[in-house]
């Protein structure tokens, strides 16, 4: 396309609205206005130049604030959708999501689950929407900074007087000493801490031009957080997984190929004392005790480089420490934090097999709930086999004996019991609260001894290694959008006519502050105070 | 209650009583007489200058009030719903002291230091017990995030006292058109607000109390204590209190019924204060404060609201996003979960997003501007009333 030549002399991109050396506007409506639209300082826009291709049409789509302001009101209204009800994922996990649902809220609840809304930031269209946000971001980011920042650079001191009279803050003065007033008024802005610039006895005085990338530095922020936030899905960039460990064991930490392992040595939970004089009141009040700390005393394993292959892993210490809420453990880009535990697990128990009528107790056997021997022998011809074990002990269906999980929460045996007078074994069921003889009538009985505990603890394990890009993200666009709101962009035009001097302001927002530079420098100079056209164009129109 | 406690709770009376004199000292300064100097040219009054120092004095008392609380607790009075929204009472007066500081308009003290007051209220008649923290609030990452959330609500704030007050002051009330109907139900629910805390003040002079046993969201007995009566009751909710009403109807067990009863004769109080300051004025209650506001600057409202959005946006993005995250990330292993709190916050930043681009790029100013402002401190409000009290989640104060 052809490049448009300013009577300045300057070349201009083709669709420039004002002249990016001299300010004169180019295109007829300008010439026309009262006001100039200063958007963009009339810089070409891509948007705004090319219509043809399809390729044209999705930029200036994407590129449209309208557009964006859509998508933003949508990814509202969306997100509050996804709080009516609870999400999915804090629902109890041991429900039908479909029963749940109806069953607590009714119809609507139903219809919430039919309608996909119960997962409802993990759907595609919710994606799609965070997806075009993303591109609506980047395109319309990269339509407006490049022709702006060529026109900032390119701008000159000495304007066309059809710009500066079509400046929302114009004026003409009557002077009669022009140079005392122009340096008096330039070591004035100076003292405003504005940059002046003098060419021909004409000034240009600017200040915060830096805030006008504010929105397109905020933007890179967010278009780096959301695409960290996108590689998430790639595999091995992110973990979440869980590990419970007993006291007194040690357990390899998933996600790290058999790296590490944690040892649980110690978890306990400590409660705010209640006859306390501050907190005292308030724990009556809610009628309970408050937790205080959930603890993990912790030590971390690196396993040995060694050549031999499934050999028992020999560990080396890495580091100790107490995995609190709030405080989790951190090694390499991994994490375990405190999730979850439980008190007081079965660990061992321990029967003595005793002489039903003489009530002679033959032997002691303890068994280890989570690794049961086969057969324990109390010498003499004396012996007990663990013919069956059901660790979490239930009737099933059919009415046999059977576990639910391999957890000993309430765990049970058939033992067969030897003895020289019944070498072929007499059989007993024992459990807790229940003692029976399989067959009735025996000689021998297995008796409760002693139980031994542990606590347990659950610890998240996690690794995010989008986490680098979430933070750059962040950080960056926490530093555009406080040089976009904290900082304004203002310019004042000074230029000599033959009496008088003629006057302009333009500010991108925040008005006020430059009608009061517009003051300090009536008070101080011959120079008046320039018009606010604003409402007279707008009468106009 | 210790010593300290007492101390604490006194100062925190001394800043709502001077909060009341600054609001009359702004009220005369807008509404007074004006002076006029020697060249004869208007200057106002001293009466914004008072109003402006009795705030500041208040705010120092605020700032006591914080501190003692502080040193009793061992912790930031942040965390629970009387110690929160306290906070947000004074972070919104700390944000109108910095827009005074900017712009000196007397007539956002008329409007802004009312609705402190009537939030500092409101957190009265939550228990104010200092409680103790439970492990997941152990964080110094709970009172940078939980502060800089609330002076960002805050100033936010302001730019709906702004936006009040340009629609007030540009509104044609002889109409009775929509326009005239959402404001005066502004009006009202600021009003319903005093109505809450005035009937919350009236029964529990009586000491009325009403126990309840019912069954809770997980199917199992549960009592709840009111301290209003029973118009809601709870889910097959049984009277143990003898001589209390029954209630009209019962709320399904998900609802908390005490909150929505209590929503319920806020409502109806507001409604029977509102009627009577209709019949009292004749007029709706914009239209009668309109006239105060002849000499205030349509424009620079709206400058005042825009500035007020642009300064508080950036803290709000910092302290209930990016802090929030980095709090999130060390206390519950991710720095997103899609809580209800965290979505409302988002909302809340969504919004104001859109607000922004809309005057920056569609022109939206002065009145579209100013019913924005509104709705944004609508979102506000929810976020604390609504998602704390009656949405569970990790967040849930209740
Ligand atoms: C949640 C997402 C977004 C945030 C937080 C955001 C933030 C901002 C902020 C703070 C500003 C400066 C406003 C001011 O100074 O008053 C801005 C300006 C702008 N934004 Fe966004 N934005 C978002 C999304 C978008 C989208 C989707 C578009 C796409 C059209 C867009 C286009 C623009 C444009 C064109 C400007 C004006 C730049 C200028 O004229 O200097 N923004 N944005």
């Amino acid at each position: 396309m052809n490049e448009v030549k300013c009577d300045c002399g300057h070349s201009n991109p083709y669709g420039t609205n004002l002249c990016q050396y001299c300010g004169k506007p180019l295109q007829d409506k300008d010439n026309k206005a009262s006001l100039l639209d200063m958007r963009y300082e009339g810089a070409a826009r891509r948007s705004q130049t090319y219509n043809k291709s399809i390729v044209d049409k999705i930029w200036n789509f994407f590129s449209s604030v309208k557009v964006g302001i859509w998508i933003i009101v949508l990814t509202l209204i969306a997100s509050s959708i996804g709080t009516i009800f609870p999400q999915e994922m804090y629902i109890p996990n041991n429900v039908d999501p479909a029963e749940h649902y109806k069953d607590e809220y009714g119809i609507a609840g139903q219809m919430y689950y039919t309608l996909g809304f119960h997962n409802l930031y993990g759907s595609w269209w919710y994606m799609a929407l965070i997806a075009s946000l993303g591109i609506s971001l980047i395109i319309a980011s990269i339509d407006r900074v490049v022709p702006l920042y060529r026109a900032l650079k390119n701008q000159r001191v000495t304007r066309n007087d059809a710009f500066l009279k079509r400046q929302r803050l114009f004026g003409r003065s009557k002077v009669e000493q022009a140079d005392k007033t122009l340096i008096k008024a330039k070591s004035l802005l100076e003292k405003r801490k504005f940059k002046v610039r003098e060419e021909n006895g004409n000034l240009l005085a600017e200040k915060g031009r830096f805030s006008r990338w504010g929105p397109y530095v905020n933007h890179l922020g967010l278009i780096i957080f959301l695409s960290g936030a996108m590689l998430r899905f790639f595999p091995g960039m992110y973990v979440d997984d869980i590990v419970w460990v007993r006291e007194g064991e040690t357990e390899v930490i998933p996600g790290t190929d058999g790296e590490f392992f944690i040892e649980n040595e110690q978890f306990f939970i400590e409660l705010y004392d209640e006859d306390d004089e501050t907190f005292g009141p308030a724990m009556e009040r809610a009628g309970g005790q408050t937790i205080q700390n959930y603890q993990t005393n912790a030590v971390l394993y690196e396993r040995e480089k060694t050549d031999t292959v499934g050999a028992v892993p020999e560990l080396e210490e890495v580091k100790k420490d107490e995995i609190r809420v709030n405080h989790p453990l951190r090694f390499n880009n991994f994490a375990l934090y405190q999730m979850d535990y439980k008190l007081n697990e079965l660990n061992t128990m321990s029967f003595t097999l005793d002489n039903r009528e003489t009530g002679e107790s033959i032997g002691t056997i303890e068994i280890d709930l989570f690794d049961p021997q086969d057969e324990y022998d109390l010498g003499d011809g004396y012996k007990v086999v663990i013919d069956s074990y059901f660790p979490n002990f239930e009737f099933n269906d059919d009415g046999e004996p059977s576990t639910v999980s391999s957890i000993p929460d309430n765990p049970a045996f058939i033992f067969q019991m030897f003895s020289p007078e019944h070498p072929d074994g007499e059989y007993s069921f024992v459990g807790i609260q229940r003692n029976e003889d399989v067959f009735g009538e025996n000689d021998y009985e297995m008796s409760f001894a002693d139980v031994d505990t542990k606590n347990v603890t659950a610890l998240t394990v996690r690794k995010d290694l989008t986490l680098p890009f979430i933070i750059t993200g962040g950080v960056i666009f926490m530093i555009g959008l406080i040089q976009g709101s904290y900082w304004s962009h203002r310019r004042i035009w000074l230029k000599r006519t033959d009496r008088e001097i003629w006057m302009a302001g333009h500010a991108n927002k925040h008005w006020e502050s430059l009608k009061k530079d517009f003051r300090t420098l009536a008070e101080e100079t011959e120079l008046i105070i320039p018009e606010d056209q604003s409402k007279k164009a707008k009468k106009e129109r | 209650m210790t010593g300290m406690e007492a101390v604490s709770g006194n100062f925190l009376l001394i800043t709502f009583f001077m909060y009341l004199l600054a609001t009359i000292c702004f009220t005369v300064s807008v509404t007074g007489r004006k002076w006029r100097d020697k060249q004869g040219e208007m200057k106002g009054n001293r009466w914004g200058s008072f109003g402006f120092i009795v705030t500041l004095i208040g705010f120092i008392f605020a700032l006591g009030y914080f501190v003692t609380r502080w040193m009793t607790a061992g912790h930031a009075p942040v965390s629970n719903m009387f110690e929160y929204t306290t906070f947000l009472g004074i972070a919104l007066s700390l944000a109108f002291i910095i827009l005074y500081a900017i712009y000196k308009t007397n007539v956002l003290g008329m409007f802004t230091m009312p609705i402190v007051m009537l939030i500092i209220a409101f957190a009265s008649v939550f228990p104010s017990e200092v409680e103790p923290l439970i492990p997941a609030l152990q964080s110094n990452w709970l009172k940078i995030h939980v502060t800089t959330t609330a002076l960002g609500q805050g100033i936010l704030s302001i730019g709906f006292a702004a936006g009040l007050i340009y629609l007030i002051r540009t509104l044609d009330f002889t109409k009775r058109d929509k326009k005239v109907f959402w404001l005066e139900f502004i009006m009202y629910s600021l009003i319903s607000i005093i109505g809450f805390v005035l009937v919350r003040y009236i029964f529990s002079m009586f000491q009325y109390q009403a126990e309840f046993q019912y069954i809770n969201e997980t199917g199992n007995e549960a009592e709840m204590t009111y301290n209003l009566p029973p118009l809601l009751g709870p889910n097959e909710g049984e009277v143990l209190t003898s001589g209390a009403m029954e209630p009209l109807i019962s709320m399904p067990a998900w609802l908390r019924s005490d909150d929505a009863n209590a929503v319920v004769w806020s409502l109806g109080a507001g409604l029977i204060l509102y009627v009577l300051l209709r019949v009292l004025f004749r007029k709706p209650v914009g239209g009668k404060i309109q006239p105060l506001l002849k000499g205030i600057n349509p424009d620079t409202v709206d400058e005042v609201s825009y500035r007020a959005i642009a300064i508080g946006f950036p803290v709000f993005a910092l302290g209930g996003l990016i802090f929030a995250m980095i709090w999130a990330q060390i206390a519950w292993t991710r720095f997103w979960g899609w809580d209800p709190k965290e979505v409302w916050a988002l909302i809340t930043f969504l919004f104001y997003a859109a607000y922004l681009h809309l005057r920056l790029s569609q022109g939206w100013h002065g009145e579209r501007s100013a019913w924005l402002c509104v709705i944004g401190f609508v979102i506000i409000m929810f976020n604390l009333i609504f998602v704390n009290l009656v949405i569970a989640g990790l967040h849930s104060y209740a």
